[in-house]
């Protein structure tokens, strides 16, 4: 198994702790809380993920083979679920990254429990952190 | 109150989707703004046309056709005396609020608007009172002209007052907004305007579900509305037009049943109001719409105005005794529409976990971008009740969002 299958199997072990979605969205909740996120002058608008009803900003940038991703927004639920992703594609290479198979986000139910506002939101999260890593293959 | 709460209770059951549960919650239903849900008579209505009535209207000679049409023009003069129209003829059939405006938007300026021109709305309109105008005012150069609000939402009558100037060819806005529940003072703005000869359009989809609505009364020169925000179904709205503006404006969609003849050379429209319905209506829709009114007629305004009163006032004192949580629209003239946000939390976090414990209310900027940059705020959180609310759902609701604010925080 390789490393990023790794991670996801452990997000999705952690996520059948609980069996309401009301905990589960407390742990995403957590996780945002918990995550770094950016500084208020780091949040340029051209770093905004479009597509998301509430406001996400996704920078990265690439260093000895790395991909670097900081990344924030001003929902919590959001922003928890950037963190999640990061979690699997954060300092990978590009090709790891655009390797990925995100099998995670179908296992834990996430997908199907977002309002399609959000869903398409995770999508577009998705595409950005692709189609960064992409410029760097 | 046991009376009001027995009778609840039962016009509850008249409603099969209120009985949902949703993620093992039961159903609370506060997003009465955005649709209203509906009563069996409703859904029997349709399902009674498509299985014994059903075939196309105002074309055959046959005994369903005629039987279709019969309840058609039943249902629109339910709807003349629903309204208080003079003619029956003044009620075109649409497929909702969006598309009477944009039949008032494209028509009556390609009669009336020229280059310079003025088209009055407001701050507070849905973006189906905005887009139409704007486009309108794009292909025959007329300028839009915006009537700001105070800060408790209400209009500012006294800017109002000094836009209406001789240049002005129409005024348009909205009954009560969607996302404040705020209730515009039309009848004093039809007076002022009239006084000047202008016509005035009512955006009234949120209106019409609150209180009786009396066109003449009111003098309104059009009025719009929806019957899905009148628990009726979707796809049917309804334009009222008094008759002569009706008769001076031209069709604006163009094909059968909207005619008299038809040559290559010249083609001769149909009497009102069939020169506005163009093409196969919602037959189905348009017949229930009939069943919903009835239903409402039955339950009375005076119940619903005293039930929603209720619920207005008992949610907005228990949310206002939430630390950090604002409301917006505080006009004394409210419906039963509260917007609001918490401080430091985002609304779209707080709708999805309400969603989760089975609450439905909207979150966003409810079609209503430019009034929420007047207000300051990205987006809001709008619990809109219907008389088939109970106070026992908006004390769960608070216990609820007391438990997100928690979680979030
Ligand atoms: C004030 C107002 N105007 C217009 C509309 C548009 O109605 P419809 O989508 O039924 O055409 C709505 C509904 O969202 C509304 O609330």
């Amino acid at each position: 198994m390789n490393f990023t299958a790794a991670i996801q199997e452990e997000i999705i072990s952690e996520f059948e702790l609980f069996d309401d979605w009301m905990d589960k969205y407390s742990y995403i909740i957590d996780l945002g809380k918990e995550f770094g996120g950016m500084l208020d002058r780091e949040k340029k608008d051209h770093l905004l993920v479009k597509g998301c009803q509430s406001k996400v900003w996704l920078k990265s940038d690439f260093n000895a083979g790395i991909m670097n991703f900081k990344a924030d927004s001003d929902a919590m639920i959001t922003k928890g679920i950037v963190a999640l992703l990061l979690k699997v594609l954060n300092q990978k290479a590009p090709r790891e990254i655009l390797d990925a198979d995100l099998f995670f986000i179908e296992k834990i139910g996430l997908k199907a429990h977002l309002s399609m506002n959000r869903s398409n939101g995770l999508m577009a999260m998705i595409q950005r952190i692709k189609s960064d890593a992409e410029k760097h293959l | 109150m046991p009376d009001l709460l027995t009778h609840i209770d039962a016009i509850r059951e008249d409603f099969p989707i209120l009985s949902k549960t949703i993620n093992k919650y039961p159903l609370v239903y506060f997003d009465n703004a955005a649709s209203t849900q509906k009563p069996k008579v409703v859904i029997d209505t349709l399902s009674e046309y498509y299985k014994n009535s059903y075939s196309n209207i105002h074309r055959g000679v046959h005994h369903l056709s005629q039987i279709g049409t019969d309840l058609y023009e039943a249902s629109r003069k339910k709807i003349q005396s629903f309204i208080g129209a003079k003619h029956a003829h003044e009620v075109v059939f649409t497929s909702g609020t969006t598309e009477a405006i944009n039949l008032v938007a494209q028509s009556f300026c390609k009669k009336y608007v020229q280059k310079g021109d003025h088209i009055i709305i407001t701050e507070l309109e849905h973006h189906s009172n905005i887009v139409p105008w704007q486009m309108a005012a794009e292909h025959y150069g007329a300028i839009i002209k915006v009537v700001p609000i105070k800060p408790d939402g209400s209009l500012h009558l006294d800017v109002f007052k000094s836009l209406l100037t001789n240049k002005v060819k129409i005024v348009a806005l909205n009954h009560i907004s969607n996302t404040l529940g705020v209730v515009n003072p039309i009848k004093e703005i039809i007076d002022l305007s009239h006084q000047k000869n202008i016509p005035v359009l009512i955006d009234g989809a949120q209106a019409v579900a609150h209180g009786s609505v009396d066109v003449q009364d009111l003098d309104a020169d059009f009025y719009c509305f929806s019957a899905h925000k009148l628990f009726g179904p979707t796809g049917v709205g309804v334009l009222y037009g008094k008759e002569k503006y009706l008769n001076a404006i031209p069709p604006y969609k163009g094909g059968g049943d909207m005619i008299k003849t038809v040559k290559f050379e010249q083609t001769t429209y149909n009497d009102l109001p069939f020169k506005f319905e163009a093409g196969t209506p919602n037959i189905a829709g348009v017949i229930a719409f009939k069943s919903a009114i009835e239903y409402v007629e039955n339950i009375g305004f005076a119940f619903i105005q005293k039930q929603e009163d209720l619920l207005l006032n008992y949610a907005t004192t228990a949310l206002e005794n939430i630390e950090g949580l604002t409301i917006y629209g505080t006009a004394k003239q409210k419906a039963s529409v509260i917007s609001f946000t918490v401080k430091g939390i985002h609304p779209y976090d707080l709708g999805t976990l309400l969603d989760q414990q089975g609450f439905a209310l909207r979150t966003g900027k409810h079609c209503t971008e430019p009034l929420l940059d007047a207000l300051g705020v990205d987006s809001t959180l709008r619990a809109s009740f219907s008389f088939y609310n109970t106070i026992d759902e908006i004390d769960r609701f608070v216990t609820a969002l007391n438990k997100c604010i928690t979680i979030l925080a």
